[in-house]
């Protein structure tokens, strides 16, 4: 279903993004790019030892992709490394698989009607892929394909 | 057989000859317009290569079998009809190939490498699809040849004066689309043929995009090379033809070795089949090939004039309707236009719209159109893109201008 997929809460964050801005002090800058619509984004990560202190991102999208951007920036906040990459693998499954993971993912839940539009999974992981990037590598750019 | 009536009826008679279309996705009738990206094939089409298959199977010019010698004549009246259909001198100009892409690539890898070398220059435009751009990349990198961009205006025309400022005595090669698959425009090929002559220049023409809606004669056009795309005119994948002139053919290097393309080996020496065989290697498409000449019979049968002529309604008819739509910027306006209808909606990604669109069975492409620098150029990321052919109908794009309706519900 449409509606399930362009939720009131993806709209939202779709046309007024959070922590959309660049980042003058960030620790690390990760390029984030999706081949198959154009969809680019570059995400910017403060991180304080294992803790990511501020996040933000700037960039060009669809709906589901700067949604999933905006909304992920919210949730990992003050998360660490690892609490982050776990979420990021919980988020993975509730758009791939019949089960998704119990765990609390809090509003990322909004995102489970992609599951339905297979085509569309890769728009909903763009800014995830990049952050997994971000917490691992310097700076390089992260593709889709 | 089709039954051939006026132009403004024929859309809904020829439809039934396309059984895809005949289908409901997500609940909604399919209104199926991507033809740029690829066209539907008729039961005629289908017919032949299933025939093929289950009657006359067997590989060509070489058995002396009953059905060799059917599979051969069947695959050289394919090319016979190629022949005619692009009004060649001779059946020998035209060469099967996988389709446009490997038609460009046969003639940077053979006459290319051949021809151009440093400080060589070939010129594109600045709309080409990447198929027309890529191949000169690889052989200019290769040879330190130079590739020089014709510069177009804000409605996805070729600027000509600019284009014939880029010619000169260094220019070896011209390449251009017919017409564009991202902004629907025609290119003066003739023209662009005349002025690239007078500098001794060759033209190659992708005319991927043009043969399904417009008639082509590559004699009246005077080009040296012109490349299509079986599935882009109703035939199948992996089928397509280069044309080229035979005094320009002769002289160029075999493109790949194999069976076929020879007419003796030894170890010592090995010589080249005559043309069109010289680039022929292996054993070729031969249903693809069938399917496509049977393609060429069913344009014929509709007959090109009555196709441009009904696509050219249907054309303004859909252009008049989605510049109603508040919020809607057409991308290429081109006076001289051909099938494709691309557009921009404020405030909404066109991969979202594409989503929309599906969900309300109307199917469209969106994204770069694999022409990125050309959207570049005109600032716009990406496009959603409706493109007709003759099938489809003024009640299509009424589906169509529905959906974007829906897209504007969503996105308020």
């Amino acid at each position: 279903m449409l509606e399930d997929l362009y939720q009131e809460v993806i709209i939202d964050h779709s046309k007024r993004p959070r922590n959309f801005h660049q980042m003058a002090d960030a620790t690390r800058r990760v390029e984030g790019y999706n081949p198959l619509c154009g969809d680019k984004l570059a995400l910017f990560v403060k991180l304080d030892g294992d803790t990511v202190q501020d996040i933000s991102f700037v960039g060009a999208g669809c709906a589901i992709s700067t949604a999933s951007a905006s909304l992920m920036t919210e949730t990992v906040k003050g998360k660490s490394r690892q609490e982050a990459v776990q979420m990021m693998e919980r988020f993975h499954d509730l758009l791939t698989t019949e089960k998704p993971a119990a765990a609390d993912l809090g509003k990322l839940k909004v995102f489970s009607g992609v599951r339905e539009f297979p085509a569309r999974v890769k728009c909903a992981t763009l800014a995830w892929h990049t952050l997994k990037s971000a917490l691992t590598n310097a700076e390089e750019v992260v593709s889709t394909e | 057989m089709a039954v051939v009536t006026e132009p403004r009826a024929s859309a809904s008679g020829h439809r039934e000859n396309f059984p895809v279309l005949d289908q409901r996705v997500h609940g909604k009738p399919l209104v199926y317009l991507d033809n740029a990206a690829t066209t539907q094939k008729p039961q005629m089409v289908l017919d032949a290569m299933n025939q093929f298959y289950q009657a006359d199977n067997s590989n060509i010019h070489r058995g002396v079998h009953e059905l060799s010698e059917r599979a051969t004549r069947h695959y050289e009246e394919a090319r016979v009809k190629i022949q005619r259909f692009l009004n060649a001198a001779d059946w020998r100009e035209i060469i099967f190939v996988r389709g446009a892409t490997e038609g460009i690539n046969l003639v940077a890898y053979t006459y290319g490498r051949k021809h151009i070398g440093a400080g060589d220059e070939i010129v594109i435009s600045a709309m080409e699809h990447h198929s027309n751009i890529v191949p000169w990349q690889i052989l200019c990198e290769e040879k330190q040849a130079i590739l020089r961009i014709a510069p177009i205006n804000q409605r996805g025309e070729l600027l000509l004066d600019e284009f014939e400022k880029l010619l000169g005595p260094r220019t070896k090669l011209v390449s251009v689309l017919h017409v564009s698959n991202a902004l629907g425009t025609i290119n003066p090929v003739a023209e662009i043929v005349r002025m690239a002559h007078r500098h001794g220049a060759p033209v190659f023409i992708d005319g991927a995009q043009a043969v399904a809606h417009m008639k082509v004669d590559v004699q009246a056009l005077d080009c040296d090379f012109y490349a299509l795309s079986g599935h882009k005119m109703f035939g199948p994948t992996g089928i397509g033809v280069l044309y080229g002139k035979a005094a320009l053919l002769n002289k160029m290097p075999p493109y790949q070795g194999g069976g076929d393309m020879i007419s003796s080996v030894t170890f010592a020496k090995t010589t080249y089949n005559e043309l069109p065989y010289k680039f022929e290697a292996g054993t070729p498409n031969i249903a693809g090939t069938i399917g496509l000449g049977a393609a060429v019979d069913y344009i014929n049968e509709i007959g090109l004039d009555r196709i441009e002529a009904y696509e050219h309604e249907l054309l303004a008819y859909g252009t008049a309707q989605l510049e109603r739509i508040p919020g809607l910027r057409l991308i290429g306006t081109a006076r001289e236009k051909a099938s494709v209808l691309s557009f921009v909606l404020e405030g909404v990604h066109p991969h979202d719209v594409g989503t929309i669109l599906d969900r309300e069975g109307v199917a469209v492409r969106t994204g770069n159109h694999c022409a990125q620098p050309v959207l570049e150029w005109l600032g716009v990321p990406a496009t959603t893109r409706a493109s007709i052919a003759f099938y489809n109908t003024k009640q299509d794009i009424d589906a169509l201008v529905a959906g974007i309706g829906k897209v504007k519900e969503i996105f308020g």
